[in-house]
């Protein structure tokens, strides 16, 4: 047994992590938030050029050829940096293709996606809670409908939809019978579209409907892997931020309740990251427990996430409620990861589900 | 990344269940074999004599070496679990459960004079010596460095004069570990002393004190000039409380643990098949459901924590702050599941716990949902002994965070 990282894979957190650091801040990533791109060009870059766009693609088109759990991490560092990036929706569309996509449509597509000359993203939710593979309406013949909730829909070039019949699709952006609109989404850092289909030609990809809860498992995946990543930094941020201020004569830290407070969020925060490393080891060697690690791990994390959140904000003061400050980024990331393919309770229910109860 | 053992250790769970089969009785044991032989003993000798062999064969304490009654094994975790997994499976007894064979044992290795090792280890291995731990005081918890029972080297033997509370099973052990203070004129945690003694003497007053739960493990332990032999102590003068360290590192393991919490998980989820909401069996309510996959949320984040510890402890990698977490996110876990439990009880709630001086006192009681009384309650004292929730905020808050300490 062996549940630890690999050398390479510890190497490959720092290193990003100093990447983004260094490329995009978190002064940059509210420049980023409070401007009209959708997201950081110059970082997107960055991290294309480090692999992100092409983690899990197989070295045959180009990509690094990794795993899940590679991506996952990847993620968890994008979450702790709050990195204004078009990366879940890239992934994920990555996956989809790898997966479900035809010979031909993966030697196309894929390359392209993976060296970043082609951004790409999933269609999946519908609104009103749809999201789940056994929910998609819109019809693969000739689609007619709306998919919402779509990240960077604005931007990208090609979107991998999600079909009646648990199907998936392929619709290249600038298609006749694409619609896109911006949502004034509440996290400026993934931001999201609606994309309507009025007659637009889809391509279907062949191992859809066999595919389809996989991307979903990715998905929920890399939600997960965020999260851990975006409380991490909460509990960071407040810690440090109790060490600096003072009151009363002494720094805060100093002060029972607030360790107390912050141990707390600790305690919800660090055993999580066993959860997540399992459900990403369990997509690519465990196929019979993924969709229950997945599921079990996207309803935890991201209930905890978005605690953790909010208590990071009490732990500063007024400060922490400010547009200018930090915190605010994380707590709407975290209603993201929380919301995004569905609620924890959903999860929770199908939790249930699966383990036979 | 691998979560599988890997071939040898599939050979090693094959030779440990070929040795349950041989030598500890089931309903499947082959006629002639030695478990037959011991299925005809009451259970103490039965399990004395299994212990045995399975010593023997090199499963049980197997950090400890030979000639103090141990198996000498080399350090290997992944067998560790093997071999309780399947003990565990086939309801074989592991090692004496208890502070003696946890806390002492491990303490006299690291620090003992080897003629206390040769005396006291063996026999506490095999059952005969059973330990209390003297450590908590009416006036000393939190703040265990504080305590004030005192010992006077008088005439070449400790006399020694205090009391000691929450002293568990102390009426039916023979010996006692204890901190006592030996220099009253140095610092706090330098005057203490660690010393063994025998309880069975007319200086020591023994008495249980009644539990929320009305069994009564614990005890409260009074010493009117209980004496012990000079030599009977562990490490140097004033050095006991560095020598109590290394033991409470083994007790915090012992509290916790993902394998008992994902038991107790698994009793909860028959509850709720077996308890009614609303007409229906409670697992098919839909809150239910969701308050269990919430609660599964945390024990699977535990377990895989803690293979994640396990795997960096044996590449002597630092796990970081998950190491001073595990008790707290261990009774936390267990409230949560005391608290589904008094949910789905409905009127069972109403019931008193089991009866009985403790938890291994069988006589004459049911054993239905009040055992989950019992849970309600004693899932609280997981959240006190070794170290409260409060203690063990404050280590993760210095040690985990790294703020400057307070107080």
């Amino acid at each position: 047994m062996n549940f630890a990282l690999s050398e390479q894979q510890a190497e490959l957190q720092q290193s990003l992590a100093r990447l983004v650091e260094d490329t995009c801040n978190i002064r940059r990533v509210h420049a980023v938030m409070d401007g009209e791109n959708g997201f950081d060009a110059n970082l997107w870059k960055k991290l294309v050029e480090f692999g992100a766009a092409g983690t899990c693609i197989h070295t045959e088109y180009s990509g690094l050829g990794l795993e899940m759990i590679d991506l996952a991490l990847i993620a968890e560092v994008l979450g702790y940096q709050a990195a204004p990036a078009p990366f879940l929706g890239h992934a994920l569309a990555g996956i989809a293709l790898s997966r479900a996509g035809s010979p031909k449509q993966k030697s196309k597509w894929l390359p392209k996606l993976a060296s970043g000359e082609v951004l790409a993203t999933v269609a999946l939710g519908e609104g009103g809670t749809v999201w789940l593979p056994e929910q998609w309406t819109v019809p693969a013949g000739k689609p007619a409908g709306i998919k919402s909730n779509v990240p960077n829909a604005m931007e990208a070039d090609l979107f991998i939809v999600g079909l009646a019949g648990e199907e998936l699709g392929l619709v290249e952006g600038n298609a006749s019978g694409v619609t896109r609109t911006a949502l004034d989404a509440v996290d400026r850092t993934r931001r999201l579209g609606e994309v309507r289909f009025e007659g637009a030609s889809v391509e279907l990809l062949p191992q859809g409907k066999e595919q389809s809860a996989a991307l979903r498992d990715a998905s929920l995946v890399l939600l997960a892997a965020d999260a851990f990543g975006g409380a991490r930094r909460c509990v960071d941020m407040a810690v440090n931020y109790a060490k600096e201020r003072e009151q009363f004569g002494v720094k805060i830290a100093s002060f029972q309740a607030l360790r107390h407070q912050l141990a707390n969020m600790a305690i919800e925060t660090e055993p999580m990251r066993g959860l997540y490393w399992y459900a990403a080891h369990a997509f690519d060697h465990i196929p019979e427990r993924a969709p229950y690690a997945a599921a079990l791990a996207k309803a935890h994390l991201a209930d905890r996430y978005q605690q953790v959140a909010r208590d990071c904000v009490e732990a500063h003061g007024g400060i922490g409620y400010t547009w200018e400050y930090d915190a605010h980024i994380f707590l709407k990331r975290a209603l993201f990861d929380f919301a995004w393919m569905g609620a924890p309770a959903v999860h929770r229910a199908r939790v249930a589900d699966l383990s036979g109860w | 990344m691998d979560l599988a053992y890997g071939a040898a250790y599939a050979a090693f769970r094959d030779e440990v269940k070929a040795f349950l089969k041989a030598n500890w009785p089931s309903k499947t044991t082959p006629p002639g074999s030695a478990a037959e032989a011991l299925a005809v003993l009451p259970r103490v000798e039965r399990e004395r004599a299994f212990r045995a062999k399975a010593v023997e064969a090199g499963y049980l304490y197997r950090n400890v070496p030979r000639r103090y009654g141990g198996s000498e094994q080399a350090p290997d975790v992944l067998r560790a679990d093997i071999i309780r997994e399947e003990f565990n499976r086939a309801r074989a007894p592991l090692e004496m459960p208890g502070n003696g064979v946890s806390m002492l044992v491990p303490t006299l290795l690291e620090r003992g004079a080897e003629w206390q090792r040769e005396r006291f280890v063996p026999k506490t291995l095999s059952g005969e010596y059973q330990w209390a731990q003297g450590y908590s005081e009416p006036g000393s918890g939190s703040d265990l460095a504080s305590l004030r029972t005192r010992g006077e080297l008088r005439d070449g033997r400790w006399v020694v004069n205090g009391q000691k509370i929450w002293t568990s099973f102390a009426y039916r052990c023979q010996y006692i570990f204890v901190l006592v203070r030996t220099e009253p004129d140095r610092s706090k945690h330098e005057g203490i002393s660690y010393l063994l003694m025998d309880l069975k003497q007319p200086g020591i007053t023994i008495r249980p004190l009644k539990q929320m739960t009305g069994q009564s493990e614990f005890c409260e332990v009074f010493f009117d000039n209980a004496v012990t032999p000079a030599d009977w102590i562990v490490g140097e003068r004033g050095q006991g409380w560095n020598v109590s360290r290394s033991t409470l590192k083994h007790e915090r393991g012992f509290i916790a643990g993902a394998e008992r919490q994902g038991a107790t998980f698994a009793s909860l989820v028959s509850l709720a098949r077996r308890c009614t909401k609303n007409g229906k069996p409670a697992i098919e309510d839909l809150d239910v459901r969701q308050r269990l996959a919430a609660i599964l949320g945390y024990i699977e984040s535990f377990r895989y924590s803690s293979f994640r510890q396990l795997s960096m402890n044996l590449r002597g990698q630092d796990a970081g702050m998950f190491n001073f977490m595990t008790k707290i996110a261990g009774s936390n876990t267990n409230q949560d599941m005391a608290k589904l439990a008094r949910d789905l009880l409905g009127d069972d709630l109403l019931l008193a716990p089991p009866a009985g001086q403790d938890r291994d006192d069988k006589q004459g009681t049911r054993r239905g949902n009040e055992q989950w009384v019992a849970q309600y309650m004693s899932s609280l004292a997981l959240s006190i002994a070794g170290g409260t929730s409060n203690i063990q905020r404050n280590i993760v808050a210095e040690r985990g965070l790294g703020l400057p300490r307070s107080v």
